[in-house]
Formats: C-alpha cells, sequence, structure tokens
C-alpha cells in the first residue's frame, strides 16, 4: 500500500509543480513586451512624466522576478490583477464566467463521455463491420473540420433553417435550468460532438485492446457467454485506459469551450481571453491563461492517478 | 465405439493471410486432419512451427483463434459433432467436458481477480459444483500439483506468483470441473529447464489421478513421448504419422519422424585444450548501474582456438550478461578480459577496431538482429566495407563466396529479412559474423528460437564452418542436448556464479554439484518411462533426507 | 506498386490541392481583394462560380487565395514543426542521460499548456504577422513530434540491429541515418500528414479569432469570420471553408493511413 501513497504523492507533487513552472512560462511568455504598457493606458498623448508615473504605479520599473513574485503573491490571495483597459478588478469579472464555462463544459462533458465509452463498445462489437465503418467515417469528418466551422454549420442548419435553438447564447440568472438548457442546447451539441469525436477514437482504441488480451480468449475457452466475459473480465480491465482516455480529451474541451464561446457570443471566461488577447490587455491573459492551464493540468493528473491506482500489481504488491 | 471420447474426422481449417502489399486472401492450413482419444488416454500432437498443432487443439473445442476457421470435416465429442451443434451447446462443451491449458499462463489469467476465483469459474458455471465445493476441489489440486501454501495461494492474484507456479494454477483451473479432455497447448514451453520437469511431473500424476483424457500438443518429442499413449506427428498442416508412442519412437517409420527422434543426436569429439586460450576471463564481477547486487562473480573461464565453450544456465543465471562483458557493453566492476593475446578495455569506446573485429556475436532473434531495411547483400558486406575496405566486384565477389559457405546461393544477395525463413535468416547473421574474418564468434542462444530440425541445420553449420575457419565459439545456450552436440569445454553457471567448469566429458560425468545434477536430470531425454524414473528418483530422495 | 483506392483519391486530391495553391494566381478568375460587384452575398452565378461575399468580392477567388495561404502557412509550420522535433528527438534518443533528461522535461512543460491557449497569450504581445505565426505554430507542435520522434528512435535503438552496428565500431553518424532513420521514416512521414492537418485547423482558428492572417489577406479561417454575420440570413458563404479543409484534411488523413500501414508490414509483421 504505501508503495501506492508514494506514487500518488509524487504525481501530485509533479503536478503543482507543473502549475507553478508554467505560471512562470505564462508570466515570462508575456514580459516580451516590445510595447509599453504604460503608453497603452494614457494614450498617445500622455505627457512623458505621466508615462513614468504609470510605470512605476504598475510596478514596470522592478525587476522581472520582483514583478513575478508580486504577481503570483497576488493569486495565491486570490488577487487576480486589474484589466487595463476596463480598469476592473479581474477576479470580479472572471467570476461570473467562469461559472458559466464550467456550466457549458460539465454538460458537454455528461453527454459526451457516456456516449464515446457506449460507441466504442458498439464499435469493438461490429468491428470491420458497418456500423464501425460509419462511426469511424463520421469521427473522422468530425475531427477533420475546426469547431467553429461545425459550430456555423450546426447554427445555419439547426437556428437558421430548422429554427430548433437560438444562436446568440446569452444566459442569465434569472432563467430556469431548463430554459438556460434549452438557449446552450447548440452550443452543448457542437461541443460534445467535438469531444466525443476525439474521444471515440480512442475508447475504441483501448477496449478493443482489453478484448484481445489473452484472458479473453481464455474466459471464451470456459463457455462463458459474451455478456459475461465483458462484464466479469473485460469491463474490470477497462476502467483505467478508458478513464485515462476520457481525462486525457476532456482537454479538448478546454480548448473546443473557447471557440464555441466566440462562435454563440457566451459569457463565459473563453470569450473573456479571447476579446482581450485582441486588446493585448496582458493581466487579463496571464490570469486567464493560468487558469485554463490549471484544469487541463489538473485533468491529465487525474488520468495519470487513475492509471496509478487501477493498477492491479500497485494496489496488491508481491 | 462407445469409449472413443473425440473423434476428429478429416478436419480441414481455413486462415486469411495479409501479405505486404497484396489483397488479403484465403488459404488451407490445415489439411484433411483424422484422430481419435479414448477416455484416459493421451494423444500427443507434435510438430515444428507452422504444423497447425494448436489450431488443431483449439479446433477440437471448436474455437478458432484470431480469423481462422474451421472449413470441413467433423470434431465428435462424446457422440455429437460439435461443429453443427448449437452456440449454446458449444458453450456448454468448453469448460464443462473440454478445457484448455495455455502456453503462456501469465497472459492467460486476468490480471485483476484473484487466482481462485478464476481457477473455479468454469466449474461453478457449467453447474457442475457449488461454490464451496469448487474451491475444496481447487485446494485439492493445488496440493496434488505441488503448489507452495496451497489452501492460501488461491487468494494471491496473478502477479504475485512465479512463471512455474501460474502454469500449475492453470493446470488445476482445466481440471477443477472434471472435464473429459483436457488440451494442453505447449504447457511448458516457456519455462525453465528445472521448472518444466516439476510441471511435467504435477501434469502426469493429475492426468493420472484422475483419469482424464488429454492432447497433449509440444514440438518436443522427448517432452511428449513422457505423457503419451499415442503420438500423431504434424509437418505444415498434414498428418505425417500416427501411432502408439512406442512405436513413434523406437520405430519411426517415415523419413521426418525419425529426423525429430534423431535431433541434436551430432557427435562430436572433444579437442583437448591448446597451450595459449583465444579468451581468458579472469575474476570477472559485474552488476547493472544502479543495482546493489553483483550479476557477475568471480567468473574465471577460458576459450581455445578453434574449440567451443558452452555457457550452460538457466534464466537469471548471468551467461548473457556475460556475453555483455566480453564484448564492452557492460563495463566489469572487477577483472579483465585477454582476448588473442591483449588485454581488452572495459568500455567498448576503449576497444580498437581490430578488436573489434575479431570478437563477433550471433543473436538468438535473427528477426531483430538485421535491420529490415537491408539488402542480405549490404548486411553482409558491410563489415567486408568496414573491416577491409573491400568495394564494388572484389566485395561481391567475396559476399557470393560466404552465402555459399552458408549453404545460400548468389540469389538471395538482393532479398530483404522479412523474404527469409527463420533458419535462412539465422545463417545470413552467420555470414555476417564470418565476413570480419574473427577469431572468436560468440553465439547467444542462437538455436533457442528455431525449430529443432531447423536448429539441428545451424548447428552442424557451425560446426563445418569451425572447421574450416578456425574460429573459436563462446556457446551460450539454456539446452544441454545443444551443449552435448557441440562443445568441447563446458561451464554451468547459476545465480551468476560458475558452479562447473572444465572439458565436456568431465563436467558430464558425475560426481555431480546439486545444482548440475538437478539440470542434468531435468533434461527430458527421448526414451520411454523416463520421467517415471526422474520421479521414482526425486521420491527417494527425498524420502531418504 | 499498388495503391488502394481510399488512399489513390486522397493522393488526387492533396496533390490537387496544392497545385491550385502554387498556382493560384493564374487559376482564380478575380484579384484577391478585388471588388465586383456594389452587392454583397449575391448567390452563386455563372460570373462568380461561388457568389460574392461580405464585400462584393469574387468568393471563388478569395478560397482560392485564401487556400494559398492556409496551405502555405500550414506547410511552413509543419516543415519548421518537423525538423526541430525530428532532430531533437533523435539526439535525446540517442544521447540519453542528462541532455535526454532536460530536453523531455522542458518539453514536457510545454506540453503543459494546451497550444491554443499558449498561442493566445503569446499572440497577445507578439506583433501578428505571418513569420510570427509560422513560427509560433511550428516550435508548439514540435513539441508533439519530438516526443513521436524519440519514442520511434528509442524503439528502434534497443533492436539487437542497432547494437549489432554498435559491436562493429560503428560511429554515430552511421548508426542514425543508416540504421535508426530508414526504420524511422514512416511513423514520422504519416505524423508529417496529421500534424499537417493539425497546422491547418490551428491556423483557421486563429485567424478566426482574429489573431492569424489580418484581412484583407485572405484565409480560410478569415474567410468564415468575415461572412459569420450572413449566417443568419440564411447565407452559406461561410460553410464554403468548411467543405475545403474537411476535403484537404480527409485526402491527407488518408495517404497517412497508407503510408503507416504500408511500412509495418515491410517489418515481416503481418504475414
Amino acid at each position: 500500500m504505501s508503495l501506492l501513497l508514494k506514487l500518488l504523492a509524487q504525481r501530485i507533487a509533479l503536478g503543482l509543480l507543473l502549475l507553478f513552472l508554467v505560471s512562470v512560462l505564462i508570466f515570462a511568455g508575456t514580459i516580451i513586451l516590445p510595447g509599453d504598457v504604460a503608453q497603452q493606458i494614457l494614450g498617445q498623448s500622455a505627457t512623458p512624466e505621466a508615462l513614468a508615473n504609470m510605470r512605476r504605479d504598475l510596478g514596470l520599473n522592478d525587476p522581472p522576478i520582483q514583478r513575478y513574485f508580486n504577481w503570483l503573491g497576488g493569486l495565491l490571495q486570490g488577487d487576480l490583477g486589474t484589466s487595463l483597459t476596463s480598469g476592473k478588478d479581474i477576479a470580479e469579472s472572471i467570476g461570473k464566467r467562469l461559472g458559466n464555462t464550467l456550466f457549458l463544459a460539465f454538460w458537454a462533458a455528461i453527454i459526451s463521455v457516456p456516449l464515446a465509452i457506449l460507441l466504442g463498445l458498439i464499435a469493438v462489437r461490429y468491428r470491420e463491420r458497418w456500423p464501425d465503418k460509419l462511426i469511424s467515417a463520421v469521427t473522422l469528418a468530425s475531427i477533420s473540420v475546426p469547431e467553429f466551422l461545425i459550430a456555423y454549420v450546426a447554427i445555419f442548419f439547426v437556428s437558421v433553417r430548422l429554427r430548433w435553438a437560438p444562436s446568440v447564447t446569452t444566459i442569465n440568472d434569472s432563467m430556469s435550468l431548463g430554459e438556460k438548457l434549452h438557449t446552450i442546447s447548440l452550443p452543448i451539441a457542437v461541443l460534445t460532438l467535438v469531444v466525443l469525436a476525439h474521444m471515440m477514437r480512442m475508447t475504441r482504441a483501448a477496449i478493443l485492446n482489453v478484448m484481445q488480451s489473452a484472458y479473453i480468449e481464455t474466459a471464451e475457452l470456459k463457455g462463458l457467454r459474451m455478456f459475461t466475459i465483458i462484464w466479469k473480465h473485460a469491463f474490470p480491465n477497462s476502467i483505467a485506459p478508458v478513464v485515462n482516455v476520457v481525462m486525457l480529451n476532456l482537454a479538448y474541451l478546454v480548448v473546443g469551450v473557447v471557440v464555441i464561446e466566440v462562435v454563440f457570443t457566451y459569457p463565459g471566461m473563453g470569450q473573456f481571453l479571447v476579446d482581450h488577447v485582441s486588446k493585448r490587455d496582458i493581466p487579463v491573459v496571464q490570469a486567464c491563461g493560468l487558469i485554463f492551464a490549471a484544469v487541463y493540468i489538473g485533468l491529465n493528473m487525474v488520468a495519470d492517478i487513475v492509471s496509478i491506482v487501477a493498477n492491479p500489481r500497485l494496489r496488491h504488491p508481491k | 465405439m462407445s469409449d472413443k471420447l473425440l473423434k476428429v474426422q478429416d478436419l480441414k481449417i481455413g486462415a486469411t493471410v495479409y501479405p505486404p502489399g497484396e489483397k488479403p486472401h484465403d488459404i488451407e492450413i490445415v489439411h484433411g486432419v483424422s484422430f481419435k482419444v479414448e477416455k484416459g488416454k493421451v494423444l500427443g500432437l507434435i510438430g515444428e512451427s507452422g504444423a497447425g498443432k494448436s489450431t488443431i487443439g483449439l479446433a477440437s473445442m471448436a474455437y478458432g483463434r484470431g480469423g481462422v476457421k474451421i472449413t470441413g470435416g467433423e470434431v465428435w465429442v462424446n457422440g455429437r459433432d460439435i461443429l453443427k451443434t448449437t452456440n449454446s451447446d458449444v458453450r456448454a462443451l468448453r469448460g464443462g467436458e473440454v478445457t484448455y491449458v495455455s502456453q503462456s499462463a501469465a497472459a492467460s489469467f486476468n490480471p485483476a481477480k484473484k487466482i481462485m476465483d478464476q481457477v473455479t469459474e468454469a466449474a461453478i458455471l457449467q453447474g457442475k459444483f457449488s461454490k464451496k465445493e469448487a474451491e475444496r476441489r481447487a485446494v485439492e489440486l493445488f496440493r496434488k500439483l505441488g503448489l507452495p501454501d496451497p489452501e492460501n495461494i488461491g487468494n494471491r492474484y496473478p502477479h504475485q506468483v512465479s512463471g512455474g507456479q501460474l502454469q500449475r494454477c492453470m493446470t488445476a483451473l482445466a481440471l477443477c470441473p472434471e472435464p473429459d479432455l483436457v488440451v494442453f497447448d505447449e504447457p511448458t514451453t516457456a519455462l525453465d529447464v528445472t521448472t518444466q520437469i516439476d510441471v511435467l511431473m504435477a501434469i502426469k500424476e493429475a492426468i493420472r489421478d484422475t483419469g482424464v483424457a488429454a492432447l497433449y500438443i509440444t514440438h518436443d518429442l522427448a517432452v511428449v513421448a513422457q505423457v503419451s499413449d499415442d503420438i500423431l506427428v504434424l509437418k505444415m498442416g498434414d498428418m505425417v504419422e500416427y501411432g502408439s508412442v512406442d512405436q513413434i519412437i523406437n520405430n519411426p517409420q517415415e523419413e521426418y519422424t525419425k529426423a525429430l527422434v534423431s535431433v541434436r543426436s551430432i557427435e562430436h569429439a572433444e579437442k583437448a585444450p591448446t597451450p595459449e586460450p583465444v579468451l581468458k576471463v579472469q575474476n570477472i564481477t559485474a552488476r547493472y548501474k544502479g543495482t546493489n547486487f553483483d550479476v557477475l562473480k568471480n567468473i574465471n573461464v577460458e576459450l581455445h582456438p578453434g574449440q567451443t565453450l558452452a555457457v550452460v544456465g538457466e534464466s537469471g543465471s548471468g551467461k548473457s550478461t556475460l556475453a555483455r562483458v566480453i564484448t564492452g557493453l557492460l563495463p566489469q566492476s572487477n577483472g579483465s578480459v585477454h582476448f588473442a593475446g591483449r588485454d581488452l578495455s572495459k568500455d567498448l569506446a576503449g576497444r580498437s577496431k581490430e578488436d573489434l573485429r575479431e570478437l563477433q556475436m550471433i543473436y538468438q532473434m535473427a528477426d531483430v538482429a538485421m535491420n529490415p531495411r537491408q539488402t542480405v547483400g549490404t548486411i553482409i558486406g558491410r563489415p567486408l566495407e568496414f573491416y577491409f575496405g573491400l568495394r564494388g566486384a572484389e566485395k561481391r565477389k567475396r559476399i557470393v563466396e560466404l552465402l555459399d559457405e552458408i549453404e545460400m546461393g548468389e540469389g538471395f544477395i538482393d532479398r530483404y529479412p522479412a523474404e527469409l525463413s527463420g533458419g535462412q535468416k539465422q545463417r545470413v547473421c552467420i555470414a555476417r559474423a564470418l565476413a570480419a574474418k574473427p577469431k572468436m564468434i560468440i553465439c547467444d542462444e542462437v538455436t533457442s528460437a528455431l525449430d529443432p530440425l531447423v536448429a539441428d541445420g545451424i548447428l552442424k553449420l557451425l560446426l563445418d564452418l569451425q572447421k574450416i575457419e578456425d574460429v573459436a565459439y563462446l556457446f551460450i545456450t539454456h539446452d544441454l542436448a545443444t551443449v552435448k552436440a557441440i562443445a568441447d569445454s563446458i561451464a554451468v553457471m547459476y545465480q551468476g556464479e560458475v558452479v562447473r567448469y572444465g572439458g565436456k566429458t568431465d563436467v558430464l560425468s558425475p560426481p555431480f554439484d546439486d545444482y548440475t545434477d538437478l539440470l542434468l536430470s531435468s533434461v527430458p531425454e527421448m526414451k520411454l518411462g523416463w520421467l517415471e524414473e526422474v520421479i521414482a528418483n526425486r521420491k527417494m530422495e527425498s524420502a531418504g533426507n | 506498386m499498388r495503391i488502394p483506392i481510399a488512399a489513390l483519391i486522397g493522393l488526387i486530391f492533396t496533390f490537387a490541392y496544392f497545385f491550385v495553391a502554387i498556382f493560384a494566381p493564374w487559376i482564380a478568375p478575380y484579384g484577391m481583394a478585388e471588388v465586383v460587384s456594389r452587392d454583397v452575398w449575391l448567390p452563386p452565378s455563372s460570373e462568380f462560380l461561388l457568389g460574392t461575399d461580405n464585400l462584393g468580392r469574387d468568393l471563388l477567388s478569395r478560397m482560392i487565395y485564401g487556400g494559398r495561404t492556409t496551405i502555405f502557412i500550414a506547410t511552413a509550420a509543419t516543415i519548421l514543426s518537423f525538423t526541430t522535433g525530428s532532430i531533437l528527438g533523435f539526439l535525446a534518443a540517442v544521447l540519453g542521460g542528462w541532455a535526454d533528461q532536460a530536453m523531455s522535461r522542458f518539453v514536457d512543460l510545454i506540453m503543459s499548456i494546451p497550444s491554443l491557449i499558449f498561442a493566445l497569450v503569446v499572440l497577445s504581445v507578439m506583433p501578428v504577422t505571418v513569420p510570427v505565426l509560422i513560427v509560433v505554430m511550428g516550435l508548439l507542435d514540435s513539441t508533439r513530434v519530438y516526443r513521436l520522434a524519440r519514442a520511434v528512435a528509442v524503439d528502434i535503438n534497443v533492436m539487437d540491429y542497432v547494437e549489432a552496428a554498435k559491436l562493429r565500431g560503428e560511429g554515430r553518424g552511421w548508426i542514425i541515418f543508416r540504421e535508426i532513420l530508414p526504420n524511422a521514416l514512416s511513423p514520422l512521414i504519416a505524423e508529417m500528414g496529421l500534424r499537417f492537418i493539425f497546422m491547418v485547423l490551428f491556423v483557421s482558428t486563429l485567424s478566426f479569432l482574429g489573431l492569424g492572417v489580418q484581412p484583407p489577406q485572405a484565409d480560410w479561417g478569415g474567410i468564415v469570420k468575415e461572412n459569420a454575420d450572413g449566417i443568419v440570413y440564411g447565407i452559406g458563404a461561410a460553410l464554403y471553408p468548411a467543405v475545403a479543409i474537411a476535403t484537404l484534411a480527409i485526402s491527407v488523413n488518408l495517404v497517412a493511413d497508407w503510408i503507416l500501414n504500408r511500412t509495418t508490414s515491410l517489418k515481416g509483421g503481418r504475414g
């Protein structure tokens, strides 16, 4: 048991270290700034003294390392900084939006994960026959087109022609859950399709790998029914690889959600980030970038932890 | 007629092949095979790879592995043709009347479930025993099969027991539901020879105690002679000879059978040591980086020019590590290696081109020992370029000479390794080694991955080449029959030490140290009743202690 | 050499796309930013085969020039990603030890941030020009190629034939170029196709978000952005790039699959 705990502790420590290093990377990435932040805020007609004061106030004259630790210190206390363009506190602006993004991502995940596993099972059961080939063709087509295009195709046919769901998806607290879900049904559907397409190929591969193991043949030669074989032998050994696949592919959600929010003008963090990149609002970009990266790292970490815990050699050492 | 448990009539089996660059098509791999097994009798299915023995064994359970289909014939089990019954009848047959023991128990056990669950699963699900009864039977079988701690071993997971023990657990799994017939598919092939004999004994006694009938599949005729009543010899999906074990072993009729029976009976007179050895390994001690125990402990052996030193040991003995030290891939922590009158640098980097040229190596798996993207000509030609600067017509002439020496012709120059058979691949590797005109060649288990008859061919070739080229061999192997056939001197290794060393006759004559005794007595001999003798001897020894 | 139908179709389409991209100025009926009509969003006609776009420009010409831009950027980025990733990956596998550890840990770090996010962060401070796009996309993606190249090289490095070459005394150069590389080529080339597709999708996405190719230069992602407003009026102009990208991606996929299958069999794997 202690080997297992040791490995878990190591992986979690690694995750935290990564997060720290990523924050350094993001901060460093934005410091190679050719332009002048003070200039951007005060505009072209600012006087040299005003610029110098602004630079001092913003701490731009401090050495980079100190600036980094100031930023990091703020982060750890929940202070994400102030937006350059709007002057508002970033943490406040993000708060609501983060909730919205998570809401959207949550529903997409809830639908796509069971669907991916189900389709993976079907594809393996009917391997090389028409259901498998059909599923493969559809997923291939889905991952060959960028998410924003799938979104527009969906809007064109579902929203405009069929009028089943809205294309502008601003939601607010006054809506009931049902209303909210209907409003964002299209973004959820598109996001689900995108994640599903990536996930499906890998769940199929993971399940196939298990089904081709020698111990499955042994079970068949014991005269067990296919259902019993799948339930008692294949399933317990598939949990780890499938969860792994799921976690790794939920990372596509992190990226997909950014684009989807822009297409559907959904008030989430993705849209917030993209807006402020064009405006070169560095503090916002740093904060949002870090949050997205943290989620991504977290998902990968969970995937690794599941792999470790599910390994019978580690749970029951010699 | 009523005593016939299994009757196979004109069985034909086909498979789909996928040759590279062509369309996949179907071929027949078993061409009409017929045999029968009576209650309580054992039929041995023997043949080399490609004979179809595993396929036939699985077909007697109406099973085809990986796209293999039964295309014709009848398989009668207990009075019904299982090729024509319903699916549920076939399922009832499997695990109930006929059970299966696979070659690799390690892969055949579900890593996520306890051993006991898996051993009793078929018995319970086929409705033959209740859970309690099945578990009791299992423990009894564990005891009979000689497993340690039979009461509790079932509570372990597969990765917590050793390979030999797991193989016995698989046998228990097959016997638990009280079947009529057990198909043993190469059950001891993957085991060390000292483990193999234990498992063999256990299987033989279990068969005798339970009175079960069996199909015993193997490529080792000596092994099958110990457990079978009848033998069916197969070659490339055809029946070659079918008769009682006495007739096949002592009076084989067909040429192929005769060849199988006389395998490894090459005679080789021992040569006396010369004054100057070509290789002298002194006090070698070595360990792998990052570990804290010695893999080799104080090794001292010599090899004389034009002779063969056989280094014999099982897995973990350190014999392959010794080769790595001698070639410089693993620097020793202590001791020295003298070669052709000079000290060899510990490290590969410190050796001269002459050092490297005069010491060559041939590997166990010829498939991966050759670059698949290079032609035979390139493979053999490279040492000629690299060591002797041969080019063009001169180089080609020498390549053809070497191809002749390995009994393959000029036509092979432009072929790729994937187009060659197992034996041909190994021959090309031999030619590559010879091209350097070495003083010594290390042969690392070069025949272990080959079929017995092909391996014989390679050994004869190596002996002939030794006479012609006067090259010394350090022959690493786990197979004592090979050792007897080609060695001049022998070193027996066990857990990193040389436990016995000297000329062939000396080493193979008693009195023996414990390990060599165990090793020599564990090698199956091609004679009936050998296993019973060993069992009797071992019982006497443990009774006497 | 027999090529299966699927791969053949893939090859034909891929060549067609590259052909059009290279000879765009001679193939496109009108100029890239030429306003040809006062009417925006005209439906397809014999004069304008795909109709006009949001500013009255010929959509077909925009698509052709857009293909040129997108394919050019994707190709350049792929070449950069591929050469950087492969060379470093091979080196890491062959050198081993500290060099390998350092490079691999650094790559792990970069891969901890999703590519799009990382690109957005960097593009918020760099000027958004084509060279910058190529370098950012190429370097970010080289991490994936690094991992693959390293894994392939490590697999090959432990083969007995590589050890046999080392024991012969062959130098590093021979081992890398004559032993490892020929056997690493096919999985790498197949991967190159997949990276190319990824680049096409990536640059289109960035342009769509306004952070890629800037107008008036045409690019498939940009075309979608420009014509997106028309969607609510039932104007399908923004969807043409979808078909273009999908066809190109699927074609390259088919070719990559074929290359991968063709050469695993040369190792004598299947039969």
